[in-house]
C-alpha cells in the first residue's frame, strides 16, 4: 500500500444561499431540495439526522462528497458525519452542523457578512483525513442578495480509507503478484546458478531488457503490447544465447573463477544500466496501452484486469516450466549438469549446449518478468536493479539452484514485502511503508545464517 | 577540442577529495578482499555508519565534533562485529550477498521517513562540518596550471592524502608481520591455516574490523570534504565503483588501491569533460542524434563497466598486482 499523499478528493461545496423573501423559494436553489426518504436510518452513523433546509432567510449548505471514489454516474460517495462549523472572522461561532447520510448540511445563519466555514478534521471517518497543505478554513462571504455558489476543495488523503481486512486483503494481492514476477526472475536467476555456479549480478539489468523491449516493440515498432511483450520474451532469449556463447561460454573454457565471474557480471551490470539510460534515458515511460484500469470489487477483493492476467499468466508459465523441469529430457540433463558437470560431461552429455539452453530459458522467463512489470508498473532503466535483491532473497530463501525453490521462495519474499507495511501492533507500525523491503533483506540475511541451503535446499559446504 | 580543460579536469579529480574517498575505502576493500578473500559487497554500509555517525552525534545529539569522529568510527568497529560474527562462516558469494544486503538495509533506514528526525531523511544532515573547515590553514585556493583545486578542497586534500599515507603504512607493516602472513595464508587455504592451529574465524573478524575502520574513516571524510551526509551517496554502485578502483590499482599491494583510485577517477573525470565538449556549445563535434549532452555523461559509466569486465578477464590483477598473489579462484 503506497501513502502516496494523492489529493484524494474532495468537493466540499458549499452553497451560500441568501433567500431574499419572495425572490427565490428553496426549490430554485442549487441544493438538493428533498431529503431521500429512502435512506434508512441503519445506514446513517450514530449521530445524524437527515438534514432540511431550515427556514432561516440564510443559510449555509455544504455538501462534502470523498470524490476518490469518484465513478462514472456520480461524484463520488458522501461523508457523512463530518462537523463543520460557521465562525465570524474574529472566530465566534455562529452555528455547527453534521453532515447526514448525503453528506449535506445546513447551518443557518442570521445576517449576511463575512464568516468562515471550519472543518472539524477530527470528525472526519476513518480513512479519511485532510492532507497537510489541505484548508480546514475557507473565508465565504454572503451577499445581501441572490444565491451564492462557493465550491471548494479540500486534498484528502486516502491513508487508511480501507477497512483493515480490506487492506489486508489487498496486500496480499499485490503482494502475490509481486512474489510471481520475482519468481519467473527468480527462477532464470536460480536456473543459470545450478547449472554454472555463477552469482549473476547483472540479472535485474536482464529484467529490465524484458521491459525495456516491450516498451520499444509497443511504441517504437507500434505493435501491440501483448505482441511487443512475446517480441521480448524471444529477444531476452536471443540476448541470452547471445551471451552465452560470446561471454560466459568462453570464459569458462578460460577456465575463469566464478569469483572472477561474479565480478565480470558487476561490470557488465554497471555496462548495461547505463546503456539503458544512455538509450532509453532518465525518464519512467508507460507503454501504450494496459496502463490504468479501474478495479473489480469482489467482496474484499479489489482487482484490476491486468492483475489477474500477470497472476495467471505468471503462474501457468511458472507451473509449466517446473513440470517441464522434472519430467522432459532438457530438464534432466539440466540437473544433471547442475550435480556434476565432469560426471554429466562423461556420461556423453554436451555440457555445453545444456547450458546454452539454461542461458537461454533463464533470460527468457526472466525477460517475460520485465515484460510484466513494464505492464504492472511503467519502464525504467533502474526498475530490474531496484528488483535484484529481492530476486536474490527470494532464490536464496528457497534454496539457491533448486526449482520449486524459486517460486516458493519468492511467494514468501512478495508476500512479505507488501502485507507486513499493513501490521500495526499497539499502533505501532513495525515495518513502515518507505522501509518495506528491508524486511524482505533481513529474512535474506538470517536464512544464510540459519539454513543457507535455503527451505528446499539440500545441505551441502557452504562454508 | 581544448585539451587543456580535459588535463585539467581529470588531474584535479586524480588528486581531490573524491579520489581520496574511494582510495581509503579500497585500502579497507584491499585488507578485507586483497589479503584475506573476504568479498564484503557492503563496504558502503560502513561508510555510513560512520559518517551518519558523526552528523547524528554533532547535530541530532549535540555532542562536540571529536566525540563524534570517534562515535563514528566505533560505528564501523561495532557493524564489523555484527556483520561478521555471522557471517564469516559463510561461502564467498553468501558473504557478498549479506554485505550487500546488510548496507542497503542501513541506507534505506538511514533514509526512511520514520528516522527523520534523527538522520535527516532522504535529505541528510548538514551543519556538523565548521570545526573542520575552522582548521583551515589555507588562504586561497591553488592553480598550478594542470589541475586547480579550491581553498576548502586543499585542506580536504591535505587531511586526506595524510590519512591515505598512514593508511598504507599501517597496512604495509601489518601485511609484512605474521599477522598479515596468516591472512593471506587463509586467502590461499583456510583449512591448511586451520590445521595448523591458528584461529582462522578470530583473524578473519580482525581483518573484517580493520577493513572496515578504513571504510568507516572514508565515510568520515566523505561527509567532511561534502559538508553534509546524505543517505544515496552511500548506495551499492559506490562499493562496486570502490572495487573497480581496487581491480584497476591491483588488489593485495599496499599501493594499489591508491593508484587505482586516482585512475579510476582520472579516467572517469577525463571522459566525462571529453565528451561533455565534443557535445556542448551550438555546433557540437557529435551530431545530437548520436549523443546529447545528457548521454554525454553516460558515456564513462558504459566505459567503466566494459572497462572492469576486461579488466577482470584479462589482467584480474590490475596494473601492479601480481597474478600469484590473487587468489580469485578462492570459494
Amino acid at each position: 500500500m503506497h501513502r502516496r499523499p494523492v489529493a484524494l478528493l474532495a468537493a466540499l461545496v458549499v452553497a451560500l444561499l441568501v433567500l431574499a423573501p419572495g425572490v427565490a423559494s428553496a426549490e430554485d436553489t442549487p441544493t438538493p431540495s428533498e431529503p431521500t426518504s429512502t435512506a434508512t436510518a441503519g445506514e446513517q452513523p450514530s449521530g445524524t439526522t437527515q438534514a432540511e433546509p431550515p427556514d432561516s432567510e440564510y443559510y449555509v449548505s455544504v455538501v462534502l462528497i470523498d470524490s476518490s471514489k469518484k465513478t462514472k454516474d456520480s461524484p463520488g460517495e458522501p461523508v457523512p458525519g463530518v462537523t463543520l462549523t460557521v465562525e465570524t472572522p474574529s472566530g465566534s461561532p455562529v452555528g455547527s452542523a453534521v453532515t447526514d447520510a448525503d453528506g449535506r448540511l445546513f447551518i443557518p445563519i442570521e445576517s449576511p457578512g463575512k464568516y468562515k466555514v471550519v472543518l472539524d478534521e477530527d470528525s472526519l471517518p476513518d480513512g479519511t483525513s485532510l492532507s497537510g497543505s489541505a484548508a480546514t478554513e475557507k473565508d465565504i462571504n454572503v451577499f445581501l442578495q441572490g444565491a451564492t455558489n462557493v465550491q471548494f476543495q479540500i486534498g484528502v488523503t486516502e491513508g487508511t480509507s480501507v477497512s483493515y481486512g480490506d487492506r489486508i486483503s489487498q496486500a496480499i494481492v499485490k503482494g502475490l503478484k509481486l512474489g510471481l514476477i520475482i519468481a519467473l526472475a527468480g527462477l532464470g536467476l536460480s536456473l543459470i546458478f545450478g547449472t554454472t555456479g555463477l552469482t549473476n549480478f547483472a540479472h535485474g539489468e536482464f529484467i529490465t531488457f524484458g521491459a525495456i523491449a516491450t516498451y520499444f516493440f509497443n511504441r517504437g515498432l507500434g505493435l501491440p503490447v501483448i505482441a511487443a511483450g512475446i517480441c521480448a520474451i524471444i529477444a531476452s532469449g536471443l540476448f541470452g544465447y547471445l551471451q552465452d556463447k560470446g561471454l560466459w561460454g568462453p570464459l569458462r573454457r578460460r577456465g575463469t573463477g566464478l569469483i572472477a565471474m561474479m565480478i565480470v557480471t558487476i561490470g557488465f551490470a554497471i555496462l548495461l544500466r547505463y546503456l539503458f539510460q544512455y538509450l532509453f534515458g532518465g525518464s519512467t515511460r508507460t507503454l501504450s496501452a494496459y496502463v490504468a484500469q479501474s478495479p473489480h470489487t469482489w467482496g474484499p477483493i479489489r482487482i484490476t484486469d491486468k492483475e489477474i492476467a500477470t497472476i495467471c499468466v505468471a503462474a501457468a508459465v511458472l507451473l509449466i516450466t517446473c513440470l517441464a523441469m522434472m519430467t522432459t529430457r532438457l530438464g534432466k540433463a539440466m540437473r544433471a549438469v547442475s550435480d556434476n558437470p565432469a560426471l554429466a560431461a562423461s556420461s556423453g552429455m554436451r555440457v555445453d549446449g545444456v547450458i546454452t539452453s539454461v542461458w537461454v530459458l533463464g533470460t527468457a522467463l526472466t525477460g517475460l518478468a520485465g515484460f510484466l512489470l513494464a505492464v504492472d508498473r511503467q519502464v525504467n532503466f533502474q526498475m530490474g536493479f531496484k528488483l535484484l535483491l529481492l530476486v536474490f532473497a527470494a532464490v536464496t530463501l528457497g534454496g539457491l539452484g533448486t526449482i520449486w525453490g524459486a517460486v516458493v521462495g519468492s511467494l514468501i519474499i512478495g508476500l512479505l514485502v507488501e502485507v507486513a507495511p499493513t501490521i500495526t501492533i499497539f499502533g505501532v507500525q513495525p515495518v513502515p511503508d518507505s522501509i518495506k523491503d528491508v524486511g524482505a533483506l533481513l529474512v535474506l540475511i538470517l536464512i544464510l545464517l540459519v539454513r543457507p541451503q535455503g527451505i528446499l535446499g539440500r545441505a551441502q559446504r557452504i562454508g | 577540442m581544448d585539451i587543456g580543460t580535459v588535463i585539467d579536469a581529470a588531474v584535479s579529480q586524480a588528486f581531490g577529495p573524491q579520489a581520496i574517498v574511494f582510495a581509503l575505502a579500497a585500502i579497507g576493500l584491499n585488507v578485507h578482499f586483497g589479503y584475506t578473500g573476504l568479498l564484503n559487497f557492503g563496504q558502503a554500509g560502513f561508510m555510513a555508519v560512520a559518517g551518519f555517525g558523526l552528523a547524528a552525534s554533532v547535530v541530532t545529539f549535540d555532542l562536540p565534533f571529536l566525540v563524534g569522529i570517534v562515535v563514528g568510527l566505533l560505528a564501523s568497529v561495532v557493524l564489523a562485529f555484527i556483520l561478521g560474527a555471522p557471517t564469516l562462516r559463510l561461502r564467498a558469494d553468501y558473504l557478498a550477498i549479506v554485505t550487500i544486503a546488510a548496507a542497503e538495509i542501513i541506507r534505506l533506514i538511514l533514509g526512511a521517513v520514520e528516522t527523520k528526525s534523527w538522520f535527516g531523511g532522504s535529505n541528510g544532515l548538514t551543519g556538523f562540518v565548521k570545526p573542520f573547515r575552522d582548521m583551515n590553514p589555507y588562504g586561497s585556493g591553488l592553480d598550478i596550471g594542470i589541475a586547480s583545486w579550491s581553498r576548502t578542497d586543499l585542506w580536504s586534500m591535505t587531511v586526506g592524502w595524510a590519512l591515505i599515507g598512514l593508511s598504507c603504512l599501517l597496512v604495509w607493516a601489518l601485511m609484512r608481520s605474521p599477522w598479515g602472513r596468516v591472512l593471506r595464508s587463509i586467502r590461499e587455504d583456510e583449512d591448511a591455516v586451520r590445521s595448523l592451529g591458528k584461529n582462522v574465524f578470530a583473524y578473519k573478524m580482525q581483518a573484517l574490523v580493520l577493513g572496515g575502520v578504513f571504510g568507516g574513516i572514508a565515510g568520515l571524510f566523505h561527509v567532511l570534504k561534502q559538508g553534509s551526509a546524505v543517505p544515496t551517496d552511500f548506495n551499492t554502485t559506490f562499493t562496486f565503483f570502490a572495487y573497480a578502483a581496487l581491480l584497476i590499482g591491483g588488489a593485495a599491494r599496499v599501493f594499489g588501491p591508491v593508484v587505482g583510485s586516482m585512475l579510476f577517477w582520472f579516467l572517469i573525470s577525463g571522459l566525462g569533460s571529453i565528451f561533455s565538449q565534443l557535445t556542448g556549445g551550438t555546433d557540437p563535434t557529435l551530431p545530437t542524434w548520436l549523443m546529447t549532452d545528457t548521454q554525454a555523461s553516460l558515456i564513462r559509466f558504459i566505459v567503466l563497466g566494459l572497462g572492469l569486465m576486461l579488466l577482470m578477464i584479462f589482467r584480474p590483477q590490475g596494473i601492479f598486482g601480481d597474478r600469484r598473489e590473487i587468489a580469485i579462484d578462492a570459494r
